[in-house]
This record gives C-alpha cells, sequence and structure tokens, in this order.
C-alpha cells in the first residue's frame, strides 16, 4: 500500500469493542456483527477495525462481556481544526466525493427546547389530578372552517374539512421503505394502528401487505412520485405532499442502486438496481399556484375523503411559506426543523442548513395566526422530538401534532450510529439484507413503540393535569406556560416567549 | 349556478354511453367548475358507462384523473385544464382540442390523445402508458418517466417540444417528430439527469442541447422496431403519414444507470 493510500486508514477505528474475561467465544457478536467489526481467531474474539457503535453486539452478548469504547483521536487536538474537520479533510481528499450521514446532525448545537422551561398551577389556578379527572388528548388532523357555525337545534354544522381523529398529538414521521426494511415499516404502522394515529408512508410507495394499515397511513407524494397510483391514494387515511425535509431542505432523495432490490423494486414501480433519485424540486411545483394545483388534483383523486396536507423544511421565510401553503389549499401543514433524521442526507446539508424547529413553529404560529389561517389547518411539527418534554413544549410554542422518527426507530433497536447510508444496519432497521431484516419482529417493535408513545402521552397529561389544564387543544399555543431560561434573550422574543421571572403581568 | 347535464345511454352492442354537457355559463360566462364536473364524470363511471363523450369543456382541470377502468374511453371536445388524466390508470382520452399544463401527470397505464397541442409538463413521472400530441408541446416534457416490469410510458409529440425534455428520465421512450419543423425540433437540456429510457428526435439535435448525463447514439433494431410501433400508433390516431427515413431519426440515451456512483462518500466520521 502506497502512502497515498494509507491516508485515511485511521478512520477505521473510532470505536473499538473491548472483549472482557467473561467471554465464553460463543462468537455470537461476529454473527451479530453487520460491519465486520469483529472476527473470531485463533478461538478468540478481536476487534477488526469498523466499529460504528451500533451496540448490537452489547446487547446480544449473552456474557455481557462486550463494552464499546470511543477510540481517543490520534491526531494533536486542534480547536478550529478538530479531528472531524481534518477526517473530513483526509476523506475528501481521497476519494472527491460529497460526503453522506444519516440520522440528525451530531454537530453540537443548543437544543432549545433545553432552554425552555414549564410552567405549573399554584394556589389561583388548581392543578388537576390526571389519574382521576379526565384530560382530553384526541388530536384531529385536517382543515377547519375556522368558525363554529350552529343548527336552529344547536347542533354543530360542518363546514371542516375531512379530518383524522388521533388518539394523541403525535404522529409517526416519514419512513420510505427502501430507507428502512418492510418490517421496519411494519412496526410503525403496526404501532400506529394500536395507538390509532398516523404514520407516514415515507415516498418509497406502499407494500401490498401494507395495505390493511391503510386507515392509519399518511400516504406521502414526494418529487419522485414513486408507487403514487390510484390504489395508493385510496388505501390510506391521508395524504401529504412533500416539499422538503429538515435534515436536507431543498435536496432530492437517493436510494442507491444496491438497495433497489426487488422488493422495493416492486413497491417504488423502478427498475431493479438503477439509482431511485427524487428530483430536488417537484417539477411540476414552481410556485403556491402549482402547489396549488398538485392539492387541488390529490383532493380530486382521493375524491375530496382524505385530508392532503405539505411538508416542509423549516427554512429561513418558513412563516411566509407556510402561509402560501395554507391559501394554496393545504389541509395540515407538516414543519421539519434542521436536526431531523434522514436515512441518508450530503452531510454538509444534514450539518448546516435550515433552522431549529422550536423557532420554526412559533415562526409560523405566529405567521398564521397574523393572517388569520392559523385556525383552518393542522400544524405538525418535527425535527428531534425526543421525549414527551420536547413535544410538550413544541405544542405549546404553536403546533398541534409532534411528528416522531427516530425516537420510535430507538424503541425498537436503533442506536443513533449514523449508518443507514451504508444498508448494513446490524439492528434490522435501515437494510435491505434479508439475513439483516428477519432480526426484527414488527410485532416486538411494534409493542415497544407503543409502550414509547403511551408513556408520553401519560406524561403529557400529568403536566396538563400540573398546568391546570383539561385538554391539549388548551395548550397548543399557549406560549404563557413557558419561560426561557437560555442564553440569548432575542430567541425568546423571536418565540414569543417570555424569559424566566417575568410573569403573568 | 352552473350545472352539467348527461344522459347515460344503453347501446345495441350492449355498451354504455355516456354524454355530459358542460357548455353551460354563470350569468357572468364561467364555466361550470371543475369539481361538478369530475363528479359528473365518476359518477356516470358509476353508473356503468364505459364510453364518455364531454362536450363544451372549457378549462376544467383534473378531468378523469385517478380512473382506473381499463374498458372506459373518454371524449372531449373543448379545452381541458391543467393535469388530464393524473394518476390515470386505464382509460382511453382522446382530446378534440388543446391541452393544458400537466397532461397525464403520473399516470400509471391508459392513453391520452390530443388533436392538437398540450403545453408544458406533458407526461411528468409517467410510468405506464401512452400519450400521443398530434402538434407541439411545450417544456419539461416527459420528465422523470420511468418503467417497471411489462409497463413502459411512451410519449409521441407530432412538432416540437421546448427545453427540459427527459430530465431525470429512468425509463420509458419519448418520441418527437418535429413535423413543420425545419430547425431541432427540441430544446436544450436535452434528457438532463436521465438514467434510463430513450428519446428519439427526428430531426437536427446538436451536442450542446444535451443535458448532462445523456449522448447522442445509434439506433439499432431495438429502436427502429419501438420507432415503427410509435410511428404507425401516431400515424393510427390522427389519420397522417410519417416518413421513416431512419437516417432522420436520432436516439438520445443516458451514459449510465447509476448517475450518481462515486459523487457521494459515505466514510463514517
Amino acid at each position: 500500500m502506497s502512502a497515498a493510500e494509507r491516508q485515511g486508514s485511521v478512520f477505521r477505528d473510532r470505536f473499538r469493542p473491548f472483549i472482557s474475561e467473561d467471554c465464553v467465544r460463543c462468537g455470537r457478536c461476529v454473527k451479530e456483527c453487520s460491519f465486520d467489526a469483529l472476527v473470531k481467531q485463533e478461538g478468540r474474539i478481536v476487534a477488526n477495525g469498523g466499529c460504528v457503535a451500533c451496540m448490537r453486539c452489547v446487547e446480544m452478548c449473552p456474557s455481557s462481556a462486550i463494552e464499546v469504547r470511543h477510540a481517543p483521536p490520534q491526531m494533536a487536538p486542534h480547536p478550529t481544526f478538530t479531528g472531524r474537520v481534518r477526517e473530513s479533510i483526509i476523506a475528501q481528499a481521497g476519494s472527491g466525493g460529497v460526503l453522506l450521514s444519516s440520522c440528525g446532525t451530531d454537530l453540537p448545537y443548543d437544543v432549545i427546547f433545553d432552554d425552555i422551561v414549564l410552567d405549573a398551577a399554584q394556589v389561583t389556578n388548581p392543578s388537576i389530578d390526571p389519574l382521576r379527572e379526565p384530560i382530553e388528548t384526541i388530536t384531529f388532523v385536517g382543515r377547519r372552517s375556522g368558525r363554529v357555525r350552529l343548527d336552529d337545534g344547536g347542533r354543530l354544522l360542518g363546514g371542516s374539512g375531512p379530518l383524522v381523529a388521533m388518539d394523541m398529538p403525535l404522529m409517526l414521521g416519514h419512513v420510505s421503505l427502501g430507507a428502512v426494511s418492510l418490517n421496519a415499516q411494519e412496526a410503525l404502522f403496526m404501532a400506529a394502528e394500536k395507538l390509532n394515529v398516523l404514520a407516514g408512508s415515507g415516498e418509497g410507495g406502499l407494500h401490498p401487505d401494507m395495505y390493511r394499515y391503510a386507515d392509519h397511513v399518511n400516504s406521502e407524494v414526494a418529487s419522485g412520485r414513486f408507487g403514487v397510483t390510484p390504489e395508493y391514494l385510496r388505501r390510506t387515511a391521508a395524504v401529504e405532499i412533500k416539499i422538503g425535509q429538515g435534515a436536507k431542505p431543498g435536496h432530492g432523495g437517493h436510494l442507491p442502486g444496491e438497495k433497489v432490490t426487488e422488493l422495493i423494486s416492486s413497491t417504488r414501480m423502478i427498475p431493479m438496481g438503477t439509482d431511485a433519485l427524487s428530483p430536488y424540486p417537484h417539477h411540476d411545483i414552481y410556485s403556491i399556484e402549482d402547489l396549488q394545483q398538485l392539492i387541488a388534483v390529490l383532493k380530486e383523486s382521493t375524491e375530496y375523503q382524505v385530508p392532503v396536507g405539505v411538508k416542509i423544511a423549516a427554512v429561513h421565510n418558513v412563516g411566509a411559506i407556510a402561509s402560501g401553503v395554507v391559501r394554496a389549499g393545504a389541509d395540515f401543514i407538516t414543519v421539519d426543523g434542521f436536526r431531523g433524521g434522514t436515512g441518508s442526507s450530503p452531510r454538509v446539508i444534514r450539518d448546516h442548513a435550515g433552522i431549529p424547529i422550536e423557532v420554526a413553529i412559533a415562526a409560523v404560529d405566529r405567521r398564521l395566526s397574523q393572517e388569520g389561517l392559523r385556525n383552518r389547518v393542522t400544524l405538525c411539527a418535527g425535527g428531534t422530538i425526543r421525549g414527551s418534554a420536547d413535544m410538550i413544549k413544541a405544542l405549546a410554542l404553536g403546533a398541534d401534532v409532534a411528528m416522531v422518527c427516530t425516537a420510535a426507530l430507538v424503541a425498537m433497536g436503533c442506536r443513533v450510529c449514523q449508518s443507514c447510508h451504508r444498508g448494513v444496519c446490524a439492528w434490522g432497521i435501515a437494510t435491505q439484507r434479508p439475513e439483516l431484516t428477519s432480526r426484527l419482529d414488527p410485532e416486538q417493535g411494534a409493542r415497544r413503540i407503543v409502550n414509547l408513545f403511551h408513556a408520553w402521552n401519560e406524561e403529557l397529561k400529568e403536566v396538563l393535569g400540573a398546568m391546570g389544564i383539561d385538554s391539549v387543544e388548551s395548550l397548543v399555543g399557549n406560549r404563557d406556560r413557558l419561560r426561557y431560561l437560555g442564553p440569548n434573550p432575542k430567541l425568546a422574543e423571536i418565540m414569543g416567549i417570555k424569559h424566566i421571572g417575568e410573569g403573568w403581568g | 349556478m352552473t350545472s352539467v347535464t348527461s344522459d347515460v345511454r344503453i347501446m345495441r352492442d350492449g355498451r354504455k354511453e355516456a354524454t355530459i354537457d358542460a357548455s353551460s355559463r354563470d350569468p357572468h360566462g364561467r364555466p361550470v367548475d371543475q369539481q361538478t364536473l369530475n363528479e359528473e364524470i365518476r359518477r356516470v363511471i358509476a353508473a356503468g358507462a364505459d364510453r364518455i363523450s364531454v362536450t363544451g369543456v372549457m378549462g376544467q382541470r383534473y378531468i378523469a384523473s385517478a380512473c382506473t377502468d381499463r374498458e372506459l374511453y373518454i371524449r372531449i371536445d373543448g379545452t381541458p385544464g391543467n393535469g388530464l388524466g393524473a394518476f390515470l390508470d386505464g382509460p382511453t382520452i382522446e382530446v378534440f382540442g388543446n391541452a393544458q399544463d400537466m397532461t397525464g401527470n403520473t399516470m400509471a397505464c391508459g392513453r391520452i390523445i390530443v388533436h392538437g397541442n398540450a403545453w408544458d409538463v406533458t407526461g411528468l413521472a409517467a410510468r405506464g402508458g401512452r400519450i400521443l400530441i398530434r402538434d407541439s408541446s411545450g417544456y419539461r416534457v416527459g420528465i422523470h418517466m420511468k418503467e417497471y416490469g411489462g409497463s413502459v410510458p411512451s410519449i409521441i409529440i407530432g412538432g416540437r417540444v421546448g427545453d427540459y425534455l427527459g430530465e431525470y428520465m429512468a425509463g420509458g421512450s419519448i418520441l418527437v417528430l418535429g413535423n413543420g419543423s425545419r430547425r431541432s425540433p427540441a430544446g436544450s437540456s436535452i434528457g438532463a439527469g436521465m438514467h434510463g429510457g430513450s428519446i428519439y428526435v427526428r430531426g437536427p439535435v446538436e451536442e450542446h442541447q444535451l443535458g448532462i448525463g445523456a449522448a447522442l447514439q445509434p439506433l439499432d433494431d431495438t429502436d427502429r422496431q419501438r420507432l415503427e410501433d410509435m410511428i404507425s400508433d401516431f400515424e393510427r390516431c390522427f389519420s397522417l403519414r410519417v416518413t421513416r427515413n431512419w437516417p432522420e431519426y436520432l436516439k438520445i440515451a443516458p451514459l449510465s444507470s447509476r448517475p450518481f456512483c462515486g459523487h457521494f462518500d459515505p466514510i463514517p466520521i
């Protein structure tokens, strides 16, 4: 190997599995590791390089004998030219390629959610015990008339578009078949059915085996139009046009040919082994007026039976864009923040483009309210909803629904090793290899997602009760129940929330 | 208020023929709205009509979108609006007039025949069926068409087209015949980013008109067979004659089915 070829070989050991004395040499870890980071040599298990810290071996080892340690960077410390910076330079000097990564950005941006604290009721506004008093968490997705009208008998007159009722203000985001395995997608759909919430189909079409979950599927129509047929538009509870994704705003999709297996090819309706490219824009949408037409044709094609929404990435001008989207006829709008996940995205976009979801929610909510549009649509928000606290804060900032992806994947095994784009996920989630996908039992995965969402919803009720609120609708946009304790008061001003120490008056 | 009137008749051969008159106008001269017309079309289909004639069409959008009956024939007299036959999966639509933008958007199967022009974005993301335009079409024709299994989409344009013909194309065939055109009947950026399928143009195409990833390639026997099939279909539909002087026909095809190979670096950092 020449000196030039040797450059970069240092990356193979970012993490290193250590095998303790307790090892019984069963070889389970070697079988489990899909990154070939462990091998059996002369009866012993040894590290082979290339560990991504997916934790599969650690969690599967029958004698708890494996520990994954972070390999300390070998290069001299430097605060500007960090190890990561230098590794990127050396890698690109070798390959000349656009660096890929997956999951949400791992740059240490401050999470604004963590700088926000919640209010609780004391003395003058008594709290409610959610274990004894009902607290309403049913959430509707779809278009409202914006006005309440009653007939002579006092009955509510219609005027809303088609609505989907969910048992909690949570929905599973779009994870496409192709990015994840059919087992993983089925686990998500199954969980959505049990929880009575919506789950996004992603842009990869809907496999016929998934039609039975149609009542809980939010079908995506993205620029590639993969698998979008009249059948696809019929087997769904909602349709969502994907304009952007938080992890890669302005970027299309690219499923490499290696991942286009027979299953993916038949569901996406493209030839096997070719790259599945989603164009960066929709080529029939170059303006809000064009978007209005795609929304209208989808409503016409679904005979006005399901809500049609639009998903956009949180970008600088998100408030005005959202206003246009609502005026174009969207029944619900999903805003995806820049820390959101992806199965594959150019690192430079994932790490640097877009704005945080906290600010985007507040900006969209305010803009729509100012223009008298907010009460017509359902606003969904995602991009790092990591727990019930994030969900509650997102709602109080102005979202109706929190959209969750990564946390649901973690519930079923993902350990956020950011290697989805390599297609060899040891947990059987972000892979199409049959020997790996069979590791994921959809029912077990679904059960864990159901547990997780159930727990979050219980926590939501606890918080609502503590705030003295008995319905989640009264939390939406209720910024007065939030206070900011972070380093940048300008952010609080933009989000429309007060600083800690400021009272109600 | 405008409305449509329709009439379903059972013909001697047992077929049910419906006529829908959309020519009524409100006091301001505005035509019947798109939802009313489409609901009426769906209603007569549900009533069993397999031949539908719609007259007096004036810009109503999304006509016959997501219709799925393979035996269904829809005749349109007038000017249908944008998104004619979107998500079409089976029927034949014949337009006696001009079609507008996004004709056959994401169609899966069926035929759309236009006795006139069709403007921009014809056949976007089509994955099956055939679109035949007697005259010309506009910009971005056949973008991201793709084929799967036995389903191979094709678009035949009698006249000229604008820029970005077959951009992102992943399968199927496009034929531009260039009738009545002395210069190149296609614009620039032909087949930009294409990674499947074939584009045929009768008439000159210069190298500078080609988009990234597309290349001029010689016709082979398969191409000539495909052209013969498309040309004879075109001749039948419009009662026209098209010369088959093969040296006039140019083929544009992708350089690779994996255009992004080597573009990305998946190294873990």
